[in-house]
């Protein structure tokens, strides 16, 4: 407690940051009803709960991002009004978005630095910018140029370089909001360490995390959220993975991976031989059968993404890709979509959905071939293809008519993939399809792609949740560094092997 | 106009800021229309009124493609430059005399006319797309090139229709009327209801809007990006060449200063029409009544006496920051 030394009017073993009885209506509509929630100094303590239930409202309220409709905020007891973000860090809490805030034309350095520049007389101070963003994200386990442009970094080293930033402001509390969403196992033990040492040194963590593994190993104390109320709070160590799941639900939650029956012998439907894409990926060559899902495996950087976008054309690649035995080219995606591959990005926000657009617009940008009448654009068969598919892909939209960025993460991500199946594709490849999405509608995503697997489409997943490649997966291949190291199946497919693969350290190649 | 009823529907049905948005320009058309009926009494009459439309057509049928242009989240400086330029060529065809028949000679040039406009914009397009350069720098660059192409063909001077058969002949194709309605105003009209066709009812315009909103969006769903972007000003450039269809008959000559500053009155008619200027939203008959806004401040200007018309340029420029302006605050409200 040495931050709060000079200050002996502190009642000592007091909660550091106190929420007492906050409600927050947005109109009618409550988002939070009466909740409290205190962290007390070198405590984390977790959030959980559904999309919607209310997390990340709490958490703006407690970084003086919004201001609670009722109830008060405490600060080493003292009831305090924050009037907004600033103030509430100039008191020392601190927030690490769910979203990624960084200037993409400016460097890590840069980034990080933001609003806060060392200076040397008149000028900023790059070499020690430079050499302190180095540092602090080298804090976090990963290495990144601090001289690079964000632009050039994937999602996960933005995540990270984001988290550096934050936590270079002095800090008494800080919030992660689903910090771990974009990124692989490796950078998540990396930041859990992280915490492990800030908490060590007497400061308090809100964690909000959809991956409950990981609130079971770093948490001290976790509290429920549903439909913005607290419906359970126990000490983190009474909690297994499965009753936190259960408790958010509000239902048991049976089994989270659908069941699927492995088929021997299947029809080749896919073939990629000797495919580069400069820079990201070298020499890959991989096989799909008909009806299998195969996973891609791999640390942040290894080029699966990039992999992907060169096969559909979305990049420049070169290499030999065979559908049904025949050679192709995708020189635009367009041509890739027509042969009947789809391809979600996993940046739904910012690639997949036109998020000032309604849900119909989005539904049929890539197929509006098929909503033609001569010239015109038929609504009417457009409308009924929206109904068609907010039944089948349950998507939970207050009105037909509202715009994508109204809606949570998972229903943009079910009217992704309905906008893509809308297409009929043979092969479908979906990047991280379950990111920052809620554990009831991840059963609900599984579902849907077992459901299209049975139909006899092929899927390619990549995922940095190895879990979830494991449960739904025939096969996964592991990539590093751009090229394929190595696939498992069967009975070989644990975290375990995939990590060792992922990683080379069992091998010794890593550097 | 059962596009425009339609596209109000939409919106309704969507969100009250931007019905609100949608609905802004014609407000403001109908407030001018009260304060100027109080300025002058004359200002309200039929014939007044028919000749201000009338006289908006050069910058409505322009800011019709600039509409396109913007939608898609692009911009184009030079069309007023385009517009010396092609109405100088065409007069050019028809003073060279390669075609005896006055009648002939006419439709010819007019058909040159719509050539060199849509290759003036695919020139725009392609090196915006083609060289990827920003279309801020590439079409200040062909706005050069253009108006300084008129000035060499003109010799600093002006290119006059020569022939008064031909002129004769042509007239009526600014200075006629079909039904007592003066045949500016049917291209307006014509031009506007097949661009709202085309922007809000064709695979074409949803894809426009599509690039406009998000470009990887656009591109991750199939959308040919680039070719969307060129063709919108390609379409640019045939609304330009439709403008000097009526220019020409209109006055008989061109000079160096033809057009000049006309790439600013059709951005303004286009944002004042309530499209958003970083793409994505695009409202054809805002344009047109973006464009009858401009015209009737200047005639308004005109009829009273309470401000100078020389600095009617000066109103103009105030109108576009004033526009953006009431669309910012109408956002906020959401």
């Amino acid at each position: 407690m040495k931050m709060t030394a000079g200050q002996p009017s502190i009642v000592p073993g007091g909660p550091l940051l106190e929420a007492v009885a906050l409600s927050k209506s947005f109109g009618p509509v409550e988002v939070l009803k009466d909740v409290s929630v205190a962290v007390d100094p070198g405590e984390v303590h977790a959030i959980i709960g559904e999309n919607g239930a209310g997390k990340s409202t709490l958490m703006k309220l407690l970084a003086g991002h919004l201001q609670p409709t009722r109830g008060e905020l405490r600060i080493d007891g003292k009831t305090v009004t924050l009037t907004g973000p600033v103030d509430a860090e100039r008191r020392g809490t601190v927030l690490v978005h769910q979203e990624i805030l960084l200037a993409p034309d400016l460097t890590v350095a840069q980034n990080v630095y933001l609003g806060r520049e060392l200076s040397k007389g008149m000028v900023v101070d790059d070499r020690a910018m430079n050499e302190g963003a180095r540092q602090a994200v080298r804090n976090l386990g990963a290495d990144i140029d601090p001289d690079v442009v964000v632009r050039c970094l994937s999602i996960a080293q933005r995540q990270l370089v984001q988290i550096a930033r934050v936590l270079l402001v002095p800090h008494r509390v800080v919030i992660f909001d689903e910090p771990t969403a974009s990124l692989t196992p490796i950078e998540t033990r990396a930041l859990l360490k992280v915490i492990a040492d800030i908490r060590a040194k007497g400061v308090g963590v809100f964690y909000i995390s959809h991956r409950l593994p990981e609130v079971k190993q770093i948490a001290d104390k976790v509290t429920v959220l549903r439909d913005g109320r607290v419906v359970a709070r126990h000490p983190a160590n009474e909690l297994q993975p499965v009753d936190m799941a259960r408790l958010m639900v509000g239902r048991d939650v049976a089994k989270l991976y659908p069941d699927r029956h492995a088929e021997g012998g299947r029809q080749t439907i896919l073939e990629v031989e000797d495919f580069s894409v400069p820079g990201f990926a070298q020499h890959v060559s991989f096989q799909l059968g008909k009806g299998e899902i195969l996973g891609f495996a791999g640390l942040v950087g290894a080029g699966r993404t990039e992999l992907m976008e060169g096969l559909v054309g979305l990049r420049p690649g070169r290499g030999a890709i065979r559908i049904n035995g025949k050679p192709r080219q995708f020189p635009h995606v367009d041509a890739s979509l027509k042969a009947g591959i789809a391809y979600l990005s996993e940046d739904r926000k910012g690639k997949g959905l036109l998020l000032a657009e309604d849900l119909r617009v989005n539904l049929t940008l890539a197929s509006l071939d098929k909503f033609r009448r001569s010239l015109q654009i038929d609504r009417a068969k457009e409308r009924v293809a929206l109904d068609r598919a907010i039944g089948e892909f349950d998507i939970r939209a207050g009105r037909k008519d509202m715009l994508v960025s109204q809606l949570s993460g998972g229903n943009q991500q079910k009217l992704l993939l309905a906008k893509m199946m809308m297409t009929d594709p043979s092969i479908i490849i979906v990047d991280e399809p379950t990111r920052g999405i809620d554990i009831g509608t991840k059963e609900q995503i599984y579902k849907f792609i077992a459901a299209l697997a049975a139909q006899g489409r092929s899927i390619i997943v990549i995922s940095s949740e190895m879990q979830e490649l494991i449960g739904i997966c025939d096969r996964i291949m592991v990539m590093r560094s751009g090229r394929i190291v190595g696939a498992v199946t069967g009975e070989h497919m644990n975290e375990n092997e995939v990590v060792v693969l992922a990683t080379g350290v069992k091998s010794g190649e890593a550097a | 106009m059962t596009d425009l009823a339609a596209d109000a529907r939409k919106v309704q049905k969507s969100w009250k800021d931007i019905d609100l948005r949608a609905v802004a320009p014609f407000l403001a058309l109908a407030l001018l229309l009260i304060l100027g009926a109080i300025a002058n009494p004359n200002f309200i009459s039929i014939d007044n009124l028919l000749n201000v439309v009338t006289r908006s057509a050069f910058i409505a049928i322009i800011a019709v493609g600039a509409t396109f242009v913007i939608s898609a989240g692009g911009l184009d400086l030079s069309v007023g430059s385009m517009v010396a330029f092609v109405a100088s060529l065409t007069i050019m065809f028809m003073n060279s005399g390669v075609i005896a028949d006055p009648a002939t000679m006419i439709a010819v040039a007019m058909a040159l006319a719509i050539v060199i406009g849509s290759a003036c914009g695919l020139a725009n397009g392609l090196i915006t797309t083609a060289g990827s350069i920003e279309p801020f720098i590439a079409t200040l660059g062909t706005m050069g090139i253009y108006r300084g192409l008129t000035t060499w063909l003109s010799q600093g001077g002006a290119i006059t229709l020569r022939s008064p058969d031909i002129l004769s002949l042509y007239r009526p194709a600014y200075f006629g009327a079909v039904l007592g309605i003066p045949v500016p105003i049917i291209i307006i009209v014509v031009t506007a209801a097949v661009g709202a066709f085309v922007l809000n009812r064709t695979r074409y315009g949803r894809h426009v809007l599509a690039v406009g909103s998000n470009e990887d969006v656009a591109r991750y769903s199939g959308i040919l990006v680039e070719r969307v972007r060129t063709i919108t000003y390609v379409i640019q450039g045939l609304c330009v060449a439709v403008a000097c269809l009526l220019y020409v008959p209109r006055l008989g000559s061109t000079s160096a200063t033809t057009g000049l500053m006309w790439e600013l009155q059709a951005i303004t008619a286009v944002v004042v029409g309530g499209t958003a200027l970083r793409g994505g939203v695009g409202r054809i008959w805002g344009t047109v009544c973006g464009a009858f806004i401009l015209e009737i401040v200047g005639n308004i200007m005109l009829l009273s006496n309470f401000v100078s018309e020389y600095l009617i340029g000066a109103i103009q420029g105030a109108i576009i920051i004033v526009a953006m302006l009431v669309q910012r605050s109408l956002v906020r409200k959401s």
